[in-house]
């Protein structure tokens, strides 16, 4: 029903799709499977119109189509379902439904009773019963979901795409939205479904697509793959050589910060880690998994139900960055525009944001001598290449713009650095600039907790590793262990552990 | 020498296309020109004088503006937290035999008080910024009328009006108010870590935090001088009316704002200086006392004058 041949992406001289296939037959759920950023999402937004292919077709049904817009998909009848969804929360499920294309009645006016009749007539037959007259805002996830799907089949969809469908959804709820997906596919629509669970896959799913890097990998009928197999389709088999060696672990290494119970949200799973001097301890698993939560947990800059925590053996609660700061422990945000830098400030302003304490005059006033200084040395330490200490932040590219947000703790009398995404966005010669770093400070006693999405850095760079899955930890390897097997095996199927 | 010469011109070019003081200077300048060709009487040292002397209030109200803008907020309530501070000093001095310091002493704590209450509400309520200063407006004009009746409360001593229509040699008292407060702004802004952070927040609030700036501090202290300046505005204020005016300061607010705006602050923060707010409010002051020189209708003035500080802005969003 559904067939890609060859799609090609790029973005400005960067291919991020490599000639990707996809055959999806009416009445079945195919699964498109991937690491993050292996193109899934990107792939699904040329399906739907959202942007174009730099080569390759789309045909459906035997036809080659191509959709310069939303519209233009929606039309060749494919409904698309995203991980944010596009629902207007103060309107209501029927409004939201016909939002755009309302039907009108003989003076123009809303015709409200036939939306109505028409919405209910289509969640009958998905045989889901939700409150129509209530803002979506005060709808469950779930429900929610339904009223997208509903809205995509309102549209006549008979390509449906579900982008990560169960990501937030409780397992009841997962049951309900897979016996929707069934009646679907009895119905002869075509399903693409896209999720890190594999467990959910071998429940749902007929066939696989698995992309890796852009590259098409292969596909697959359900009934000739095993989990194992799978993984290693998704991981593949990838040389990374930039990173340093690591040193031999030190099992007498005092233990600096110790999470004794990390729970994100009330009755979700409770995590415990301990982090020791001198070690990288790397946070794994899928974008959504909770890693994030958990460090901003830790700084008291996330609002978890529970974080009772131990830096340096003693009992303690942080309620912001700066308690963090007090106590030595520093981040390096996920996002360096957002988070991390004061765009109009330039590299001096903002390396010295949080140094203050250090070259005061008088008391009150600003050293601006010392501050200078300071700063240099900083920066040399960091290897930031830029015209000078007073340059502009946003003038730098973006691995002297992270070199500059990690310059910033560098003059304290840090023990703890929470690096989040390191090396996202930056190239490859910055990338090994910043392991080189990331060593050389555990080398002076540092310990540094690592968030990353890409596989081969957290095995090329962490001495631990913690797995994330569904908000909490679900298993923590060291040594050999670390292989992308077996992070990829316990963040897709890993089994949380809930504790009251 | 050439090579010299050419470096500084290069240097005057970059500090003009790049310093956020260049664009208010040349408002500044051309409405300057075009007043003095406009009326002989305006550039005589009495009349500038004169400018400056009636702009000090709304220039002192905008210096507590500026710390405000420059977070990303906004304080609505300076005006009426400026006319209550007034008639509440004028009260406890005509009505309770107060002596004169403690009046003004109850003054700052009125505005300074109302500043941080608006601090508060912002920083750890999480409020919007012009939500809570609306509200606190209304409050403050409310509380002011109650406690005078809604009447004027005059009777004050002589020596108040010393802070209003004092002179110290040629230059008036409020005028040397004025720039004491806009030299310690200055020095607040530039030279001390709390200035950086001022800046920081208006820049990038999330990145100033995760770095460890106590943020919310920061803002309940630029609430708080808000309210601080509202209060010495209003000792200023009081002195020239000679009473405590429960109705004054209407509007006042705006002109603040339009002030630190046409001073080349971001209305959304992180950027500006508080000299462009001094040359701001100053430009205000050439406009209302140059159209009043000209005989302009004052209805027409206002129109004029919401005009030109359109067309700033404007020209202001080309500039970077």
């Amino acid at each position: 029903m559904l067939e890609l041949r060859g799609i090609r992406k790029s973005f400005g001289r960067i291919e991020v799709l490599h000639g990707v296939d996809l055959h999806v037959r009416a009445g079945e759920v195919h699964a498109l499977l991937g690491e993050n950023g292996a193109g899934k999402s990107t792939l699904m937004k040329i399906v739907s119109g959202i942007i174009q292919p730099s080569d390759g077709q789309i045909l459906i049904d035997g036809e080659v189509r191509s959709f310069a817009t939303y519209d233009a998909a929606i039309a060749a009848g494919v409904g698309i379902v995203f991980q944010e969804f596009s629902l207007i929360p103060g309107l209501t499920a029927v409004e939201n439904m016909f939002l755009g294309r309302e039907l009108r009645g003989p003076l123009g006016l809303l015709d409200r009773k036939a939306m109505r009749a028409r919405a209910q007539a289509i969640l009958r037959t998905l045989e889901v019963d939700l409150p129509l007259d209530v803002p979506i805002a005060r709808l469950s996830v779930a429900e929610q979901q339904f009223v997208e799907i509903a809205k995509a089949l309102s549209l006549d969809a008979r390509i449906l795409v579900l982008d990560e469908p169960t990501a937030t959804l409780t397992p009841s709820e997962t049951e309900h939205l897979f016996k929707v997906m069934r009646e679907l596919r009895a119905a002869g629509v075509a399903i693409v479904f896209i999720s890190h669970h594999l467990d959910e896959i071998f429940e749902i799913c007929d066939r696989i697509t698995v992309l890796r890097d852009g590259e098409f990998v292969g596909s697959t009928d359900v009934a000739d793959v095993t989990i194992d197999r799978l993984v290693e389709m998704m991981v593949g088999r990838r040389i990374e050589n930039s990173f340093p060696p690591k040193p031999a672990p030190d099992p007498d290494a005092r233990i600096v910060l110790e999470a004794v119970a990390v729970q994100l949200r009330r009755g979700g799973p409770v995590s415990s880690f301990q982090l020791r001097a001198g070690e990288i301890l790397g946070f794994a698993g899928l974008v959504g998994s909770g890693r994030t939560e958990t460090v901003l947990s830790i700084l008291g800059e996330y609002g978890a139900a529970r974080c009772t925590l131990r830096v340096e053996g003693v009992e303690k609660r942080l309620h912001d960055a700066a308690d963090g700061l007090a106590h030595g422990i520093g981040l390096l945000p996920e996002s360096r525009k957002e988070q991390g830098l004061i765009t109009p400030f330039s590299i001096l302003q903002n390396v010295s944001l949080n140094n203050y304490g250090k070259y005061r005059q008088g008391h009150w006033f600003i050293d601006f001598k010392k501050e200078l200084a300071c700063t240099r040395t900083a920066m040399e330490q960091v290897r930031v290449k830029a015209q000078g200490a007073r340059a502009r932040v946003d003038t730098l590219s973006g691995g002297n713009q992270q070199k500059v947000v990690i310059a910033r703790w560098l003059n304290h009398d840090m023990r703890i650095l929470i690096f989040d995404e390191p090396t996202r966005g930056i190239d490859v010669g910055a990338k090994a600039e910043i392991y080189q770093l990331m060593r050389q400070f555990t080398a002076q006693g540092y310990a540094i907790i690592m968030i990353s999405s890409e596989l081969p850095e957290i095995i090329g760079m962490a001495d631990r590793v913690c797995v994330f899955r569904s908000g909490g930890i679900v298993a923590t390897v060291e040594g050999d262990a670390i292989t992308s097997e077996q992070i990829m095996t316990h963040a897709t199927t890993g089994k949380v552990h809930h504790v009251a | 020498m050439s090579h010299d010469a050419n470096t500084a011109r290069h240097r005057a070019l970059d500090w003009l296309l790049h310093s956020p003081l260049a664009l208010p200077l040349v408002g500044l300048i051309v409405v300057s020109v075009m007043m003095a060709f406009a009326s002989d009487n305006f550039f005589t040292v009495n009349n500038i004088l004169n400018v400056l002397r009636q702009v000090s209030v709304v220039g002192i109200l905008a210096v507590g503006m500026t710390f405000v803008i420059l977070t990303g907020g906004i304080d609505l309530s300076v005006g009426a937290v400026m006319a209550l501070a007034g008639t509440v000093a004028a009260g406890l001095m005509v009505n309770m035999g107060l002596h004169g310091g403690l009046g003004i002493a109850a003054a700052l704590m009125v505005g300074t008080g109302l500043g941080v209450f608006n601090g508060v509400m912002v920083a750890w309520g999480k409020m919007p910024a012009i939500i809570v200063t609306l509200a606190t407006m209304g409050i403050a004009r409310g509380l002011g009328l109650i406690y005078s009746g809604g009447y004027p409360i005059s009777g004050l001593p002589g020596w108040v009006s010393w802070f209003g229509v004092g002179r110290v040699g040629i230059i008036p008292v409020p005028v040397i108010i004025m720039v004491i407060v806009y030299a310690l702004a200055w020095v607040l802004l530039q030279r001390t870590p709390f200035g950086r952070h001022v800046y920081a927040i208006g820049g990038n609030e999330t990145a100033a935090r995760l770095s460890g700036v106590r943020t919310r501090r920061v803002k309940l202290a630029v609430y708080a001088i808000s309210g601080l300046t509202a209060s010495l505005a209003a000792i200023v204020l009081t002195g020239r009316l000679m009473s405590g005016q429960p109705n004054a300061g209407v509007g006042f607010e705006l002109d603040a704002i339009a002030a630190v705006v046409l001073g080349g602050t971001a209305i959304a923060g992180g950027r500006g200086l508080i000299l462009g707010t001094l040359i701001g409010a100053v430009l205000l002051g050439i406009l209302n006392n140059g159209l009043n020189l000209m005989g302009i209708n004052p209805y027409m003035q206002d129109v004029i004058k919401g005009l030109i500080i359109l067309l700033a802005i404007y020209i202001g969003r080309e500039w970077r």
